[in-house]
């Protein structure tokens, strides 16, 4: 295998540039949306990608969409719509209706996962995914594969015994795996500094001998330039990287948490201000790339695509209650009956 | 804490094997038929296992399919969970079933529900083999029988062979099987037990299934592992006296197999079951559940258990580790019992 | 560290092969480092020893004298093998010296001995024998209630259930069990003795039936009659009632003169369930008797014989007599028998006057007070074994009936629906007996399919009055 280093950023081209521009706004865009259903009572739980669009999309669009695999954890909203996740699954998702892909409306909304995507399904414990990442790269290596895998987590999951046992086992074996912190300052309430005693997760890195870079999330072309820089190494076969993306959380928690009990107000009207999504846009303006009209034109579009997949969501019917007993097993028991909580014996009382 | 030095073949005659030669073997002929097939774990490489299971294994099929992984349960677990949704169908060895508590996560929370949480687009064939239980000067962290935590958990299989025959047919259907399949070998039946494997034969046993060890009349005796070789012996001494023992080895805790359970119980009319877990919450209590509720008109007796102690786990000394195993004296004494009421 | 494990009597000491490491159970003897007459310290290497799992050299328990090699290079022999014995000064073989066993413990390989977990040579007690009593040592003989408590009168389930089917009387049988407990064996070895069992057994006389009750009059059927049986000790004659007499009779006859065919539908009921649940409660308060689901399978099968007058028929040496009326018989079972009371004009009647007339004439059979007029003019005949928990049965024509029809159990399973989706439904299986004179299978089955369709397509919303 070639050893690749790119030695300067590389040249996005301007339909690309429009392309991760969409898929930032749509992520924006659908957010909302499952905010405004959240608070009109017709879906129950919400969690936010809001601030950290640019981080998500910029990694996305460094890897190979269709070989490289990816373990996203419940903010990635973003980075599953690059990938081709759509506003119906999303708003299918929080409503808790049929056809619901990720999971057939069994997990909270949020907890992604598509074999045709190549994104890992993630339940709720934090941290698991990245140990399924170095277990995706172990199986792409074994069969000489240039697959790399990412697993995306926020900082407090690094805080986990199992994503420091994913970074040593990636390094001793030299798999091609790319870990990527969403670091946002908070771990719902608590912050980075009772998270742990080092300012950056990136420097954790030195301690498993790879790579730790440090990357402001809300310049979308660094990501992307850092991100393609650790899966060059990876499919070089010079083994993981650690990214750390500095993003800000412009939401509480979830749909149940509210942030103004434990962050200061100031903090946070500061980082409205440094916003990934309007930078990015006026970067584009700048590199021509992108002009006040067709943005107008995009927004409309979205706009649209997300009422329709709403109604399209609302109309949709719920899952039959007999469904939660399938699918336990890849061979289903001879009776799904077999799998019910009540009397196996009954007899007739009338 | 296990041994020094290199390890060499138990002499057996023609067609016999041990145990262990016959988890060995499954493994060797799962990996020269399908090349996703590997093995991971610590010390399963040059060492070949710290109870040579995977002895050679190195050797013949090299590093990438035979990987030593740095002592971190949790990793091991996740990891062959990530090789197994990407293809591979990994089996991971525990070096001892009470090392597994670290994976607990891993198993049950990610590797169990897969399947499920997924709406069956990802799946785990995953095996998962450890040494259990006790009677080897193992103590607390040596000894464990941990099946009852895993048997509890739907989305996982739960496999416990006794004979160096089915612990190579169900090691070779765990390998296929498309379900996280937790494999526990009973250490000292590793080189205790022998017996007849077909040579170069391709054979399964299917988990889910039950099998009569010995057959009889008068109560049915349900067991696994290790102590359906104890029940057998006690069953023998039983049939001294006139009492006909039927002994079955469940050989799989998850999914039980019920009819088996219930056709043995609905001819003899009474039931103990002996194993080697705290007898409180185990497997025991989920098959005197069963009959309770499907074979009442049945019962001629209560459902008896005999396990092993309430205690947090087996003690180091001789004497304290003999009064913490069930054994077939103490088997033989509640078979006694039972054919008495 | 392992070494041989050891016991010491009269100056010498045994000592046995080790068990050197968690699963292993015998070890070669690779070479003695020590030979008889060599003096030994303690913890000095006395023989090599080789296992699958370890190679390692075994120490001397004691300072001595090696006196006895009882297993050559090259051997190999099972954990707790003696291998050689040491004296403690110099002397000869050690011919009378108790065994100890090598290794850490002392207790290890009587585990895998089987019955007695003893070493096999010696005297030397077990250890769990010895150790000192541990708190609670035995299992309680006592649970669940003590010995020596009477269990006499008490029978278990299976003792009950297999009483049952041999019509036999349990006070007849010897217990053999705990409190003179009558177990299972004991019943099953009693009826396999058959007569000379209870010869011996203590209730001889008064288990004897009275003479004056056998052997019953044969009857002047000139059907096959009876076997004759010769009752065996512990049998039981039940006199035949009328009732049981013109029951038996009349299924001899009816299967004798119509050549019974049968044939069997599923009906999914899941939408009748629906139906009966939201009715119910109001049906009781209003009406005051329980909907059942018989007079819904009732209106579903009167609808169907509208449309199939072949099947309300039957069959007479003038030709196949179809009725006008339909008038269906229901089978309920009653303390003294079988009774099929009708319910007249059954196609005049709403689900709720089926209700009521159901309610009615069964209450009446069951205290025995129907009159002829309420056993009499059915044109078909309804049947609900269901109720006992049947999922098929093949029932007898009620004569002069052309066809008779069950309602079986309904239960939960998994169906395959359109679309190729698995649901759980209510299903439950009907089967139609019927006179092969007076109609083929053809005319038997779409009847049976157009009942099956008339209650599939009840569903909520549907009036009961």
């Amino acid at each position: 295998m070639k050893l690749v280093k790119p030695e300067v950023a590389p040249e996005i081209e301007a339909a690309t540039l429009r392309e991760m521009y969409r898929s930032m706004l749509l992520a924006r865009m659908v957010d909302e949306r499952c905010w405004l259903l959240n608070r009109g009572g017709k879906a129950p739980f919400v969690i936010s990608c809001q601030g950290q669009e640019g981080a998500q999309v910029g990694s996305v669009f460094a890897l190979d969409r269709g070989q490289d695999w990816f373990a996203p954890y419940y903010r990635d909203l973003a980075v599953v719509l690059a990938l081709g996740e759509t506003p119906r699954d999303i708003l299918l998702s929080v409503m808790g209706k049929a056809g619901e892909p990720n999971s057939g409306a069994r997990q909270m909304p949020s907890h992604f996962g598509s074999r045709r995507l190549r994104i890992i399904s993630q339940g709720s414990s934090v941290g698991t995914q990245a140990l399924h990442a170095v277990g995706t790269a172990l199986a792409s290596r074994s069969r000489g594969e240039a697959a790399v895998s990412i697993s995306y987590v926020g900082e407090g999951g690094t805080s986990q015994g199992d994503y420091h046992e994913a970074m040593n086992f990636a390094s001793v074996h030299r798999l091609p795996v790319i870990f990527f912190v969403e670091n946002n300052n908070y771990a719902i309430s608590v912050p980075l500094n009772l998270q742990m005693a080092v300012q950056d997760v990136a420097v954790r890195a030195a301690g498993y001998n790879m790579p730790g870079v440090v990357v402001d999330g809300q310049d979308v072309p660094e990501v992307y330039r850092v991100t393609k820089e650790a899966a060059d190494r990876a499919r070089a076969g010079d083994g993981p990287s650690l990214i750390e993306a500095k993003v800000h959380r412009f939401t509480s928690h979830s749909s149940d948490d509210d942030q103004r009990v434990y962050r200061p107000e100031a903090e946070i009207k500061q980082e409205a201000q440094e916003d990934c999504l309007p930078r990015f846009r006026d970067h584009l303006f700048e590199e021509g790339a992108l002009t006040q009209e067709q943005e107008t034109a995009l927004r409309t579009e979205l706009r649209k695509q997300i009422d329709d997949a709403t109604q399209a969501a609302e109309d949709a019917p719920y899952p039959a209650p007999e469904e939660a007993l399938l699918h336990v097993y890849g061979q289903e028991p001879p009776s799904l009956d077999d799998l019910r909580g009540e009397p196996r014996v009954t007899w007739d009382v009338d | 804490m296990a041994g020094l030095g290199s390890h060499k073949t138990v002499e057996t005659s023609a067609g016999q094997m041990t145990f262990i030669q016959a988890i060995q073997s499954a493994m060797r002929d799962e990996m020269e038929r399908d090349e996703s097939v590997i093995v991971m774990g610590e010390d399963v490489g040059v060492k070949g296992g710290v109870f040579g299971a995977t002895a050679g294994l190195h050797k013949q099929f090299g590093g990438l399919r035979v990987i030593d992984t740095p002592l971190a349960e949790s990793s091991i677990a996740g990891v062959a969970i990530g090789a197994a949704i990407n293809g591979m169908r990994p089996v991971a060895e525990m070096q001892f079933a009470d090392f597994i508590h670290p994976a607990f996560n891993q198993i049950v929370s990610e590797a169990a529900k897969m399947r499920y949480r997924t709406n069956n687009d990802f799946s785990v064939p995953m095996v998962i083999r450890a040494p259990f239980g006790g009677g080897v000067h193992g103590a607390l962290y040596h000894s464990q029988s941990v099946e009852a935590f895993f048997a509890h958990v739907p989305g996982l299989k739960v496999v416990i062979p006794s004979t160096p025959y089915d612990a190579k047919g169900l090691l070779i259907s765990a390998i296929r099987d498309p379900d996280p399949v937790l494999f526990f070998e009973h250490k000292k039946a590793y080189r205790l037990i022998k017996g007849e494997v077909p040579e170069g034969e391709n054979y399964t046993v299917p988990i889910g299934r039950a099998r009569v060890a010995r057959q009889g009349n008068h109560m049915s005796v349900f067991a696994y592992g290790l102590m359906v070789h104890y029940c057998v012996q006690a069953a023998e001494e039983m049939a001294k006296e006139g009492h006909s023992v039927e002994v079955i080895d469940l050989r799989t805790v998850r999914p039980l197999d019920r009819q088996a359970i219930k056709s043995s119980v609905e001819k003899t009319g009474k039931a103990l079951i002996v194993y080697e877990a705290n007898r409180t919450l185990g497997v025991g209590a989920e098959v005197s559940a069963l009959i309770a509720e499907e074979c009442f008109e049945y019962l001629d007796g209560p459902v008896l258990r005999l396990g092993g102690p309430d205690v947090p786990a087996m003690p180091f000394s001789a004497p304290m580790e003999n009064f913490f195993m069930p054994n077939p004296e103490k088997i033989y004494k509640a078979m006694r019992q039972l054919a008495a009421y | 560290m392992a070494h041989g494990a050891t016991i010491t009597e009269g100056g010498v000491t045994k000592v046995t092969m080790p068990q050197l490491g968690e699963s292993v159970t015998e070890g070669q003897i690779s070479r003695w480092l020590k030979q008889p007459g060599d003096a030994v310290e303690k913890y000095e290497a006395l023989v090599e020893v080789i296992t699958d799992k370890v190679n390692a050299e075994v120490p001397s328990p004691i300072a001595g004298v090696l006196a006895e090699i009882n297993v050559q290079e090259g051997e190999t022999v099972a954990v707790g093998t003696l291998i050689c014995s040491i004296g403690s000064v110099a002397g000869g073989p050690a011919a009378e010296a108790p065994v100890v066993e090598a290794g850490s413990g002392g207790a290890a390989a009587g585990v895998a001995e089987g019955m007695g977990a003893a070493p096999s040579a010696g005297g030397t007690p077990v250890v769990a024998d010895t150790a000192p009593a541990p708190v609670g040592a035995a299992p309680s003989a006592a649970a669940p209630g003590s010995n020596g408590h009477d269990r006499a009168g008490r029978a278990s389930p299976a003792v009950r259930r297999l009483a049952d089917e041999h019509n036999l009387d349990i006070s007849q049988v010897k217990g053999s069990g705990i409190g003179g407990r009558v177990t299972k064996r004991d019943v099953e070895e009693f009826l396999a003795a058959g007569g000379q069992a209870r010869a011996s057994g203590p209730s001889e006389a008064a288990s004897q039936p009275p003479p004056a009750a056998m052997p019953p009059p044969a009857p002047p059927a000139p059907a096959p009659g009876p076997p004759s049986a010769q009752p065996r000790p512990g049998d039981e004659l039940v006199a035949l009632t009328p009732i049981r007499k013109a029951i038996a009779e009349h299924m001899v006859r009816s299967r004798q003169t119509s050549p019974h065919a049968w044939c069997a539908t599923e009906v999914d009921m899941s939408s009748v369930v629906e139906l009966r649940k939201g009715e119910r409660e109001k049906f009781r308060g209003r009406e005051g008797i329980d909907l059942t689901y018989v007079p819904f399978v009732i209106k579903a099968t009167v609808e169907a014989l509208k449309d199939h007058p072949e099947v309300n028929a039957q069959w007479t040496a003038e030709g196949i007599l179809r009725r006008k009326a339909i008038n269906i018989s229901v089978a309920v079972s009653s303390p003294g028998g079988l009774m099929v009371p009708v319910i007249h004009d059954a196609d005049m009647l709403s689900i709720a006057g089926l209700a009521h007339k159901l309610n009615d004439v069964a209450t009446r059979a069951r205290a025995g007070q129907l009159k002829l007029p309420d056993i009499e003019g059915g044109t078909f005949c309804v049947n609900n074994p269901g109720t006992f928990g049947t999922v098929i049965s093949a029932p007898i024509i009620n004569q002069p009936q052309a066809a008779i029809m069950t309602m079986e159990a309904i239960v939960k399973r998994p169906v395959v629906l359109p679309g190729d989706v698995i649901g759980i439904r209510s299903m439950m299986f009907m089967g139609l007996s019927f006179d092969h004179r007076v109609m083929d299978g053809l005319e038997a089955a779409t009847f049976l399919v157009d009942v099956k369709k008339n209650l599939e397509a009840m569903a909520p919303g549907l009036p009961v009055y």
